[in-house]
């Protein structure tokens, strides 16, 4: 009796583990339009429903945790902030200066960016869930392909970019955040200008990383880095130019240029989304410029 | 514990509610800048209540639920929560742990051992991924979180399995003092 019930207790973890390793081995070969890829697409749409309901059932519990969150925080934020505010007040009186010469110049430059974000066609939707570990840095959405969001939009919140749409399904899209280890993104120091690509510091969550940037060493803690944009038509960026990404927070030195590592801090909070906006129409921009 | 129909379905329930909640609310409140993972907890709840087969088949489901809900790569949670869910259940088989807060160290290790064989699974997948103080940091935090939520949620679970679980002869023992009226000693 005793040895049917090892017996069977150990041919049930076999079972199991064979079953787990025939599921990764035929998901990681198969490609995004393989059977495994659409059963779970179809999952997603049967469960989106219950897990969209119990968001907002929930989101007073998710609120009074994420306030008792913030009140430790705030001081360690109000500190800080009173230390930009300082810094931001010089800034004012410089950009002041600046202002009133820029006004003189206005007139012969060509704008680049027509129109806000409504030139994007943002569609808003609501996260409903996302991802609990850290290599895996997505969320879920409540609209999909028939709001007309396609994979590859970007996703933008009141703070800055959030990230790209991963997958997409009828009513739902999954959104890889910035600091998932997927993403990648050409963006430029707003105060230098200085090119660079943007991509997750794979290891080290929430963190970013400025890369492939020529003159690392114009790149000064505190820049603003923002997206490029399609610099050419030849090769054309997701994103719309001037999207701030996040502000440089700090540069590990090494030996030569080439080593600077340039860690950037994401504007938006990543922990905390409630509403996005995808936007659906990234080209609007090139569109708009061509005769 | 044998799997009836009504166990079976318990079990379902606690751990489709248990993703739910841990997908839609538990993974978006930051404590400590991470967010606490209530999955393995449930796993080991789970594996240690019920033994290690219901344990291991418990937390393939919510393996592949969770890999399915998130458009994650399909096999590689329910492989960690398959092992987390049979050793919890084996160590209950084995030792039989009879302390009130053998729960709270089968939670930390059982977390400790998913994040670590998560980490390890990403690793072999070819995740270029340097081991960072920030990761190590993040994944100590967790079962930090955990440890403190691994009680409650042992709780939690006990109590919705209860009539399925077999008698506890030391649970029938405090019951006999205390709704009898009269001790052993003074019916004697």
């Amino acid at each position: 009796m005793h040895d049917k019930v090892v017996r069977r207790r150990r041919a049930v973890l076999a079972a199991l583990v064979a079953l787990s390793l025939i599921l990764l081995t035929a998901y990681f070969g198969e490609s995004s339009g393989g059977g495994l890829h659409s059963v779970q697409r179809g999952a997603l749409e049967l469960l989106a429903p219950v897990g969209e309901g119990a968001n907002r059932a929930l989101k007073p519990f998710r609120d009074l945790f994420g306030w008792f969150g913030d009140t430790l925080d705030a001081k360690d934020e109000r500190d800080k902030l009173k230390a930009e505010r300082d810094r931001l007040r010089q800034e004012l009186a410089r950009k002041e200066v600046e202002l009133r010469e820029y006004a003189e110049l206005q007139g012969l430059r060509v704008q680049n960016t027509a129109g806000g974000l409504d030139a994007y066609q943002p569609v808003e939707s609501r996260v409903y869930q996302r991802s609990p570990n850290q290599w895996y840095q997505t969320v879920t959405i409540t609209r999909g392909s028939s709001d007309g969001i396609a994979v590859g939009d970007p996703v933008v919140n009141g703070e800055g970019l959030v990230g790209k749409v991963k997958s997409v399904s009828d009513g739902n899209a999954v959104v890889a955040l910035l600091t998932d280890q997927d993403f990648g993104v050409s963006a430029e120091a707003s105060r230098s200008g200085e090119p660079g690509t943007i991509i997750p510091a794979v290891g080290a969550p929430g963190d970013l990383i400025f890369d492939l940037v020529p003159q690392a060493e114009e790149v000064r803690v505190g820049d603003r880095i923002v997206t490029a944009g399609t610099k050419s038509d030849r090769l054309q960026s997701l994103y719309p130019r001037s999207i701030l990404i996040g502000t440089v927070k700090r540069i590990e030195t090494g030996d030569g240029r080439l080593d600077r590592r340039i860690h950037v801090t994401p504007a938006a909070d990543l922990r905390r989304l409630d509403i996005v906006q995808v936007l659906t129409e990234p080209q609007a921009q090139l569109a708009q410029a061509r005769p | 514990m044998t799997l009836t129909p009504g166990a079976t379905g318990r079990l379902a329930l606690i751990g489709l509610l248990g993703g739910i909640l841990q997908l839609t609310t538990v993974s978006q409140v930051a404590i400590f800048g991470v967010p606490a993972d209530l999955s393995p907890l449930l796993v080991v709840a789970v594996g240690f209540l019920c033994g290690s087969a219901p344990g291991a088949l418990f937390g393939f489901c919510l393996g592949l639920f969770i890999d399915t809900a998130l458009l994650q790569t399909l096999g590689v949670t329910s492989l960690v929560f398959t092992a987390v869910g049979y050793g919890s259940g084996r160590i209950r088989e084995l030792r039989d742990p009879a302390h009130g807060l053998a729960p709270v160290v089968v939670g930390a290790v059982g977390t400790a051992v998913a994040a670590i064989g998560f980490a390890t699974l990403q690793f072999l997948l070819g995740v270029d991924a340097p081991v960072s103080f920030l990761l190590a940091r993040q994944i100590l935090m967790v079962i930090v979180l955990n440890t403190l939520l691994a009680l409650p949620v042992y709780a939690v679970v006990r109590r919705a399995l209860l009539p399925y679980l077999p008698e506890d002869p030391r649970r029938r023992r405090r019951r006999a003092y205390t709704t009898g009226g009269l001790s052993p000693l003074s019916r004697a």
